[in-house]
């Protein structure tokens, strides 16, 4: 387990944290978390998993919301691990409005909720609504494109973990292909998930024309921040379809979430990029590409991959192409090599 | 103890998963749910190894539409759930009671209503297994108490659900779903397995839904040659819409009727010291398991008590459960929900017994000693 987690490479174009105590940075580039006046919609004391990508990415994509909105915000939860983890009975981290509603309802329940504030003419109000990929691509998929459709004036965040983690790893339409879950086991000739188109949302957010689209990542969670601020000012339907590994779910080791998310975006596996009105307007580019492999052999999911002496070479590169694809499709590659000496 | 020959220990879920594959099984459609959700994993593994098809759905309606679509094409076919995703199933369960269309839906309950309580046992989906989807229509819901009787009872499901064409709901709960019992897995020789009737003759008499000796009607997959036709709208003997009021009678009037006539391979119950007993207790599940453990030390202390459980809940043993508590002066029914089952009684005894129910919803099971202390109470009352 351990000897996979390597200790992190310097890199020297970084500025450091944008958190706390960085003197590097200008006090408008730091992260919402820094400043003393943070909102911390979702409180400390919660049950997340060690590592959890989601509890973070949730903290710093409804703080930075808050923020943006001067704290006038109603959150709507799908269930899911978020809404399980932040309110074990009789606790709640939520502090803030939170409407916890079914599994795939939680757009058309935003929905009410924004039309409500829209009969009492409280335009200060935003509604976010919130869910994991399960209820997002899968069983709530028909109100979100509903909402979607007519516009209607709620934030939509799908956190990423890319399986059911709630209900114990059970594959969904964001689980990856070859990825080993309890309902697609490495068993059989075609050992984990099926090799299908999967269920790219965010792309089917952008072909309902929606004012704004974007891709985020707790390994940029500047960038996150901005992406929320930005869509919290838009009014009308917006998505943001953030990654957060899940160490439970994917067979890592906790202390590797943010290399994870960092290699799934290094290697173009997921792309980060913001879309108005149906096109794109900004990439995140990469410095340099990843190989997959470096990204896939930290996860127990996808040890069925590199058998010894059984390597599954034919899957390996089939998702190579994947990340290729997306490199082409983005123009992903392009910083030019700074110097470093 | 166990894992030598034909012995297994198993949670009532991988049971259950077992005992649909012993059935023949083919097809299952599912989507993660607490507590059930080991049925669709187990079914995940055993289907591809036994020339099955597993699909995880994207959700609980689309799963039940796929296990209607795959008995259409004569296969048999399964989902499993919980109350949350039984609510969703509801609509598609009842086009499969219209339709005739054999499935097997398990409902492993959990604390409601709504999300309710995930990893919690309940009963409260009772009078939602019978009357869960609109308008007047037959279901067969089985009640097993132990993950053996998971495992028969599954097989049993499908047998009633391919010689009826009806849907069959085996409803158990969180608890029975996770508890872990040693099951007999029987020689797929010894089984007897029941499959649907499929048409045979010429193409030009047959007729989907029409007039049968045994009032179930053979099906025709697509493909086998024949014209079919399928709809949720109300039928005439040629599958195709009707809304003569003659027509439309004798179409419901089957539906019930082959129920009725089909009364005894259907129902089943168990009967425990009723013989003799003044006090029956009548109950379900998990809890007909507390009251087993309430009946020695309550008979030891001179009670005459009895036990009469349902096995096939819906349609309830109406004759079997009039004979056997003849002499009841009393019927306790503890189930874990706020009612249910007591209506069933109240309907059948009128006022000739005292009705007691002892009712729990906070998750938790029942007793056995909540039991006996109510059946000693009782007993003093007289």
């Amino acid at each position: 387990m351990t000897e996979q987690s390597s200790p992190q490479t310097v890199k020297f174009y970084q500025t450091g944290t944008r958190t706390v105590g960085n003197r590097l940075l200008d006090e408008t580039g730091r992260s919402v978390q820094a400043s003393t006046k943070r909102a911390n919609a979702i409180t400390s004391g919660h049950r997340a998993c060690q590592g959890c990508g989601e509890a973070l990415g949730a903290r710093y994509a409804l703080d930075a919301a808050m923020n943006a909105c001067n704290s006038q915000l109603v959150a709507v939860n799908a269930t899911g691990c978020l809404e399980v983890f932040t309110t074990p009975y009789p606790e709640t981290s939520w502090q803030i409005p939170w409407i916890h509603s079914l599994f795939g309802n939680a757009p058309a329940v935003a929905t009410g909720v924004a039309a409500a504030y829209r009969v009492k003419g409280r335009k200060d109000i935003r509604v976010v609504a919130q869910g994991g990929d399960g209820s997002t691509t899968d069983i709530g998929f028909g109100c979100l494109s509903g909402m979607f459709e007519r516009n209607d004036d709620v934030l939509y965040i799908c956190y990423d973990n890319e399986a059911y983690m709630n209900t114990g790893v059970q594959r969904s339409s964001a689980t990856p292909p070859r990825a080993r879950t309890a309902t697609t086991q490495a068993v059989g000739d075609a050992p984990g998930n099926v090799f299908g188109t999967g269920k790219n949302l965010p792309q089917i957010a952008m072909a309902h024309n929606i004012p704004y689209v974007a891709t985020a990542s707790v390994a940029d969670l500047n960038d996150l921040e901005a992406k929320v601020k930005k869509a919290t000012a838009i009014r009308g339907a917006r998505y943001i379809h953030i990654m957060v590994p899940c160490p439970l779910g994917w067979g890592s080791v906790a202390c590797d979430t943010i290399r994870l998310a960092r290699l799934a975006i290094e290697s173009g596996l997921f792309p980060l990029y913001e879309a108005e009105h149906g096109a794109v307007t900004n990439v995140k580019k990469i410095r340099r590409q990843v190989p997959v492999v470096d990204y896939l052999k930290l996860q127990r999911r996808f040890a069925h991959l590199f058998k010894k002496g059984a390597e599954d070479t034919d899957s390996i590169t089939a998702i190579q192409h994947m990340a290729d694809f997306n490199i082409k499709k983005f123009n992903l590659v392009g910083i030019k090599e700074e110097k470093t000496k | 103890m166990s894992g030598k020959g034909n012995h297994k220990d198993l949670q009532g879920n991988h049971a259950c998963a077992l005992g649909a594959i012993a059935a023949g099984c083919k097809f299952f459609a599912g989507y993660p749910i607490t507590p059930s959700s080991e049925i669709t994993e187990r079914m995940s593994v055993e289907l591809p190894a036994n020339d099955g098809i597993f699909i995880q759905m994207e959700d609980e309606i689309a799963s039940m539409g796929a296990v209607i679509g795959a008995s259409m094409g004569g296969v048999k076919s399964m989902t499993a759930t919980s109350g949350p995703g039984f609510s969703l199933k509801q609509e598609n369960i009842g086009y499969a009671a219209g339709a005739e269309i054999p499935c097997v839906i398990v409902n492993v309950m959990r604390g409601g209503p709504s999300t309710g309580m995930p990893t919690r046992p309940a009963q409260g989906d009772l009078m939602q297994a019978r009357w869960g989807t609109h308008g007047d229509h037959q279901v067969i819901v089985l009640t097993p108490d132990s993950v053996p009787e998971i495992f028969t009872e599954t097989i049993r499901a499908f047998n009633l659900s391919e010689a009826l064409r009806v849907p069959v709901i085996i409803l158990f709960d969180e608890i029975l779903g996770h508890l872990v019992e040693t099951v007999e897995i029987p020689n797929p020789d010894t089984l007897d397995l029941k499959t649907r009737k499929f048409a045979k003759g010429p193409r030009e008499d047959f007729k989907p839904y029409g007039e049968t000796k045994d009032m179930v009607p053979p099906m025709a997959r697509p493909g086998d040659g024949y014209r079919t036709h399928t709809t949720g709208l109300t039928h005439w003997e040629d599958g195709f819409p009707t809304q003569i009021p003659a027509q439309v009678e004798r179409m419901t009037h089957r539906l019930s009727g082959k129920m009725i006539k089909h009364r005894q391979i259907i129902e089943s119950w168990e009967a425990i010291d009723c013989e003799d007993a003044e006090i029956i207790i009548c109950t379900i599940g998990i809890s007909a398991r507390a009251a087993r453990q309430a009946l020695k030390p309550a008979r030891k202390k001179g009670i005459k008590v009895g036990l009469f459980r349902p096995i096939t809940l819906w349609p309830f043993p109406e004759q079997a459960f009039k004979d056997v508590t003849k002499s009841a002066h009393t019927i306790l029914i503890p189930e874990m929900n706020g009612g249910q089952l007591i209506l069933e009684i109240q309907r059948l005894c009128g006022d000739a017994v005292r009705l007691v129910g002892l009712n729990r919803m906070d998750g938790e099971p029942i007793e056995p000693e909540e039991i006996e202390t109510r059946i000693k109470e009782l007993a003093k009352i007289g």
